[in-house]
């Protein structure tokens, strides 16, 4: 992989204005005549650095700011205040070389043209990239057979499944095989299958053409699955920016420690154990910090009778969970 | 979310794209072929015929677009009627005399007006409203294409989607009322497409300015019904400037109204118009309104949130 930064954002901030309406007649009249307005920071000064060919998660509840940061790195929006270089351009300056380096996927958004087949908002997207028609035939039928749209792009794209439509979405943003993908919850609403095939397709993009890519998700699979490093936000402030796997050491000093019992207990017995997460049956889990690990569990074998036990981390979700609503303090 | 806010005032009536209609073309299938190595940046067309390709692809798309309503198309036709309606009444008003124009002229100068209209109806303040509204403008503006353009592209496809019904309709009104057949000379006939080509420019690139104030206000069509007050009573679709009080007719044609539909209207029937004047006041507000809506759009850009998006 390269080393050198094709993403540099520096101290970047966004302030947006926010109309205040108080409910009621008054309220109301008050906003028509005198309107005030609060300012909201979306962005906090981020600063970090992606390399080319890096694929980076980017993580955050919502309304953390992820969305409006994806917008400054493309262009789409006026940065208060910072710095922000992508490909050696700045993005808001839109510069025809900058948007032909990039492209911007969003989940709940589409590009294509609803009821014409795919193909002909291709060939707009083609016409407005400056390829011609020798090297469209071939960037689509490359594009085509690695998402396995087959014949799907004479199709209108209101006939295709939410699945097929969001491959088609894909096609339509690579077809100038842009070096920079931002990705805003691609894998939204998709089922399982669809969301494998995306991540599949997004690899192979990634290794063939050794681009960058920051791919925002709520399904942790999408992120465990493609990136090794995160970033994540809280209320529009870079709270960690490293490995995933230091993320979930960092933040997850428990294990979940998971019991068989050879008989039933009481919640009320078992509580003593750390915090009971969950009594099905005879199968009862607890959620033990780290330092008390190896305390917890003599107790457990001396004082219960065991038909079985395991010791895990939490699930990613839960880890993830804990970091959006605690922070990185 | 707003949806299909068509105008409440206006005769022009919101088009096509506001609601995608279907398209049945049958592309031919991409060649499937061999993983390419990457190459960077991609093999660009020469700038001229870059230019053109990009003029050819999106008229065609947007011809295709246009196509698939047929019937919504026909009644788009038949709703700019009104110059047919005043054509009665004027007619009537002008058997009395007193108008400086006969019966004959009136029928004759509406039915150009009907013409003129046809070609010169605009819609993109709703479409870009829309487009901001709900943060569709976000995918045109990572294009390396002014999205301007793709509004201007379909405008001019649905001109020619329009023409075979228009022509049907005038037709059909020659056909029942031959005395007002008449044929206009050659230079009248360039003269007015020329007229013509200017007043469908200068209403869409005003209407596009109004439009940007869609980055301020979001609801800008407001803006767009009160000019069109002004556009109804001084562009002549009312009543022919010449029937104005020579003062306020002076006045009048100083303004951009005018040129929108009684200019290029009166040229086509062969009534007396100031041609250089007339040629020169439109390109100044052509002109005018292209600097401002340059600078709207600066600044705007600075304001979008891409909305929802």
């Amino acid at each position: 992989m390269d080393s050198i930064p094709i993403i540099t954002v520096e101290n970047l901030s966004k302030v947006y204005p926010v109309a205040i309406k108080q409910p009621g007649l008054k309220g109301t009249l008050t906003h028509f005549f005198r309107r005030t307005y609060r300012s909201v920071p979306a962005v906090q000064s981020i600063s970090c650095q992606i390399d080319a060919g890096e694929m980076v998660g980017f993580l955050g509840a919502n309304g953390a700011g992820k969305t409006t940061t994806l917008k400054m790195l493309t262009g789409l929006i006026h940065p208060s205040s910072g710095r922000v270089t992508v490909a050696g351009h700045d993005p808001f300056r839109r510069e025809p070389a900058f948007l032909e380096k990039i492209t911007l996927v969003m989940g709940q958004k589409q590009q294509l043209i609803w009821d014409l087949p795919t193909l002909d908002s291709l060939r707009i997207n083609a016409a407005v990239y400056g390829i011609g028609d020798r090297e469209f035939r071939q960037r689509v039928g490359e594009l085509s057979e690695m998402l396995l749209l087959g014949d799907k792009l004479n199709q209108p794209v209101r006939k295709l499944s939410l699945g097929e439509r969001m491959k088609a979405e894909f096609l339509a943003a690579l077809i100038h095989r842009p070096k920079v993908l931002f990705l805003d919850e691609p894998t939204l609403g998709l089922d399982v299958n669809a969301q494998v095939s995306v991540r599949e397709f997004l690899r192979e993009y990634n290794q063939r053409y050794q681009a960058t890519i920051l791919l925002t998700s709520h399904y942790m699979a999408d992120i465990t699955a493609l990136c090794k490093r995160v970033l994540v936000i809280r209320e529009g402030q870079l709270i960690y920016d490293g490995g995933l796997d230091s993320l979930l050491e960092r933040f997850s000093p428990s294990r979940e420690v998971t019991v068989e019992l050879g008989e039933g207990r009481s919640s009320q017995q078992l509580q003593t154990y750390g915090e009971l997460v969950s009594v099905e049956g005879c199968v009862a889990r607890f959620i033990v910090p780290q330092e008390k690990l190896t305390q917890t569990l003599s107790r457990i074998l001396a004082d219960l009778a065991i038909v079985d036990l395991k010791v895990s981390e939490p699930p990613i979700e839960e880890v993830i969970g804990q970091v959006f609503r605690a922070g990185a303090t | 979310m707003i949806h299909n806010t068509y105008p409440p005032l206006t005769l022009s009536p919101p088009h096509p794209l506001t609601h995608p209609p279907s398209h049945s073309s049958t592309p031919s299938p991409p060649h499937p072929s061999t993983p390419s190595p990457p190459t960077h940046p991609p093999p660009h067309l020469p700038l001229m015929n870059r230019v053109l390709h990009i003029a050819k692809t999106l008229l065609l798309t947007y011809y295709a677009y246009m196509l698939e309503y047929r019937a919504e198309l026909f009644f788009w036709v038949l709703s700019g009627s009104l110059p047919i309606i005043l054509m009665g009444v004027w007619t009537e008003a002008a058997k009395g005399g007193g108008f400086g124009l006969s019966p004959l002229d009136f029928t004759r100068y509406f039915i150009a007006v009907f013409f003129v209209r046809q070609f010169t109806i605009v819609w993109v303040i709703w479409e870009f409203e829309r487009e901001i509204v709900e943060g569709k403008l976000s995918f045109r503006l990572l294009q390396p294409l002014d999205p301007g353009w793709h509004h201007f592209a379909s405008h001019v496809a649905e001109r020619f989607a329009r023409l075979p019904f228009a022509a049907i309709l005038m037709a059909l009104f020659f056909l029942l009322y031959p005395q007002a057949v008449w044929i206009p000379s050659l230079s009248n006939s360039l003269l007015c497409l020329v007229a013509v080509t200017l007043a469908f420019t200068l209403r869409f690139v005003s209407q596009y300015t109004f439009a940007m104030m869609a980055f301020w206000i979001e609801r800008a069509n407001a803006i767009e019904s009160f000019w069109f007050l002004f556009y109804l009573f001084l562009s002549g679709l009312i009543a022919p400037l010449e029937v104005f009080p020579p003062i306020v007719r002076q006045v009048v044609l100083w303004t951009p109204f005018p040129y929108l539909i009684n200019f290029p209207a009166s040229i086509l029937v062969g009534l007396p118009v100031n041609l250089s004047q007339g040629f020169l006041v439109t390109l100044s507000w052509i002109g005018l309104f292209f600097v401002a809506n340059r600078w709207l759009w600066r600044k705007g850009l600075r304001q979008y949130s891409g909305m929802g998006a």
